[in-house]
């Protein structure tokens, strides 16, 4: 997992309320055998509309998503955060988001931060005049910039160091690999073994 | 105070223990299959990591592969494109692997106890929640998620939070015509399919020591139905006989060395189980379930329950559902449920016993000409050993069909399914709506019962015939 301190990059404004996971990928491209390539099922249903925002010239690029309340609801597909990511997409900010989505996003290292409704209407109408508005979202210093504002934010301490720190679970076991190899020294030697194959 | 089987594997695999923090729980051996490896092996591809213990790893073609013709290429592309990956996967990162046509392949679980890697006293963990049927040497086997089989590939590792220990006492003989499968259909029963959550399971009493391995790893398979991780049963004289032959058993002094461990792996007199329950034998008549979870059965004697006579508005609602979905009326004598299809395999009840079994009830007999028969070998080698004791003959003389290895109809992946409102009895582990096909309804019978069945076409024991 990459460590994340801050980010500074431009925005899509989504603005929808409600976005469930299975509008970030639909079911369909879930028969694939990888954790990357999810990228084309983004917003599945919605991309054949020229019309849609991640389709508008302007908004190519973003890497900040920031999108209306509740978003993430429904199905725990661990995919709609490979989805986002794979897509290029560092940040998500909303009002509010559904529980197991927050939950596997920060396990996968995608930064999930909450801030009022208000400043997500005033960052939509910010971009929205101006694309090329670049926001910085500051997990060190807890805040959220653009032009002269600064916005701050909170987020429990354990998943801010394990993000700053890039640790994913096995990120954090590795951390700690010289216990696993210690351990290892001391098994039993009749312990079995799957190699060389005996039959 | 002393401590039960589970606490004492647990103990021995602690490699980081911190207050507050879930316990580092080093893993003795990881299974592989097709279904929920991919995404992991893409995981450590991404994070540039390698699998950290190939030879405490073992990989095997089972969930959708076909059970016909499999020296021709896989016909549905979504199961080939996950077995072919499998294969690049085990290539890429050195796991060994038994693909089709290999006479190790088969079933997980089946070809794990058969090649002798699962041992007492060892954890073992697979993406397949039917892991706990290797509790049945005494060892602490549970089944993973996706992102769990990631970290032990890397690490050899889970942070797991310690279960709570619940013993099962099963006292007393078992009728003749009454199985292990037959144990724990009647235990799911009684404790109920979420009976079982937070705790590993351990099978105790003079009922379970008589049973051979492959009938104890019946009642450890299918603890998870039970609600629990893991089931399972200390080790004993029956339980070395059994391993001493198999290819990974340890050899010379490490035999010896293992074998005295091994007998330590007993719960403690003065050890404290959360919970107890117990079940006597002598009582228990061939069970079978009238639903669609596995804790809805009764001995084959009963009748279709009636929902009205229910006292619990969340079973009563659970009955009466179930009910429809299964097209029964209640009050019918089960034995009276006429079935379309019987399906004898799967990890529970697809290992030589099973089918040596079945067999002998089928022996000289021919199947209803309304039914069709599936045996299905849980491994190329039961296949290969039913055939050198004749079983395929007795199978295909009485009409059934004689398949290769695989899941095949347990879980419906590969072509092998039920049609809509076609009525089975199965001797695997889920009766769940349209596990073995959409629409399909599924009764979970022994093998007794199964081959039984076959012969009457309603719901039998050999007792019957
Ligand atoms: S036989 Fe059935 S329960 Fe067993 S591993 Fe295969 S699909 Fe799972």
């Amino acid at each position: 997992m990459e460590k994340y301190l801050s980010h500074t990059g431009s925005v899509l404004p989504l603005r929808r309320s409600n976005v469930d996971t299975d509008q970030i990928i639909p079911a369909v491209y879930l028969k694939r055998v990888t954790k990357s390539g999810f990228e084309d099922g983004l917003f599945g249903a919605w991309r054949n509309d020229p019309e849609f925002v991640l389709n508008k010239a302007e908004f190519a690029g973003a890497t900040i998503l920031v999108a209306g309340v509740d978003f993430g609801t429904g199905s725990s597909r661990e995919h709609a955060v490979w989805a986002l990511q794979n897509y290029g997409f560092k940040v998500v900010l909303s009002s509010r988001f559904a529980d197991i989505f927050r939950g596997n996003s920060q396990k996968a290292g995608l930064l999930t931060v909450v801030i009022d409704q208000a400043e997500i209407e005033a960052i939509w109408s910010a971009v929205e005049a101006d694309p090329k508005t670049q926001v910085t979202v500051d997990l060190e210093a807890k805040t959220v910039s653009y032009g002269s504002k600064s916005i701050a934010f909170t987020i429990d301490d354990y998943t801010r160091w394990r993000l700053m720190e890039g640790l994913d679970d096995i990120g954090l076991t590795l951390k700690n690999i010289d216990s696993v190899s210690s351990f290892e020294q001391s098994r039993p030697s009749f312990k079995p073994k799957t190699l060389p194959a005996l039959s | 105070m002393g401590k039960t089987l589970a606490e004492k594997i647990w103990a021995d695999h602690i490699v980081r223990q911190h207050e507050g923090e879930p316990d580092l729980i080093y893993i003795d051996l990881h299974l592989i299959h097709e279904v929920t490896s991919p995404q992991a092996f893409d995981g450590l591809r991404l994070a540039n990591r390698k699998v950290r213990r190939p030879e405490l790893t073992i990989a095997t073609e089972d969930h959708n592969v076909p059970t016909t013709d499999i020296d021709k290429p896989i016909a549905d592309p979504v199961s080939k494109l996950q077995v072919d990956t499998l294969r690049k996967n085990c290539a890429e990162f050195g796991v060994r692997i038994h693909s089709l046509g290999d006479v190790e392949q088969g079933i997980v679980h089946v070809v794990g106890p058969q090649l002798g890697i699962t041992q007492p006293g060892m954890t073992i963990v697979c993406g397949d929640s039917h892991t706990s049927t290797h509790g049945a040497f005494g060892a602490l086997a549970f089944g993973i998620g996706t992102s769990e089989v990631e970290h032990v590939l890397a690490t050899q590792t889970l942070p797991l939070v310690r279960p709570k220990t619940m013993a099962i006492n099963v006292e007393g003989k078992l009728k003749p015509g009454v199985t292990s499968k037959d144990i724990i259909l009647a235990i799911i029963a009684k404790i109920g399919t979420g009976g079982g959550q937070g705790y590993v399971l351990e099978y105790r009493g003079s009922a379970i020591r008589a049973l051979s391995m492959e009938s104890r790893m019946t009642v450890c398979n299918m603890s998870i139905e039970a609600g629990a991780r893991a089931g399972l049963i200390a080790p004993d004289e029956i339980t070395f006989e059994y391993l001493k032959s198999k290819p990974h058993a340890p050899k010379g002094a490490d035999w010896d060395a293992a074998v005295s461990y091994w007998k330590t792996l007993q719960s403690d007199s003065d050890a404290k189980f959360d919970v107890e329950i117990s079940l006597n034998a002598d009582e228990l008549e061939p069970f079978v379930t009238w639903g669609t979870n596995p804790g809805q059965g009764l001995p084959l004697n009963s009748k279709v329950p009636n929902p009205a006579e229910i006292s619990d508005p969340e079973a009563r609602g659970a009955a009466e559902r179930a009910l429809t979905y299964m097209g029964l009326v209640a009050g019918t004598p089960l034995k009276d449920i006429k079935v379309d299809t019987i399906f004898l395999g799967s990890c529970t009840n697809g290992r030589i016993e099973d089918l040596r079994s079945a067999a002998d009830v089928l022996k000289g007999k021919k199947i209803s000409k309304e039914v069709r028969m599936l045996v299905v070998p849980g491994s190329a080698r039961v296949r290969l050993q039913a055939e050198s004791e004749g079983l395929d003959k007795v199978f295909l003389d009485a009409g059934a069909e004689w398949r290769t290895a695989g899941c095949s109809m347990c879980l419906g992946m590969n072509p092998d399914q039920l049609a809509v409102g076609e009525r089975s009895a199965s001797t695997s582990n889920r009766n769940f709506e349209g596990r073995q096909g959409k629409g399909g309804r599924t009764h979970l019978v022994s093998p007794l019962v199964a081959a039984a069945t076959a012969i009457r076409g309603t719901l039998s024991s050999p007792a019957d015939l």
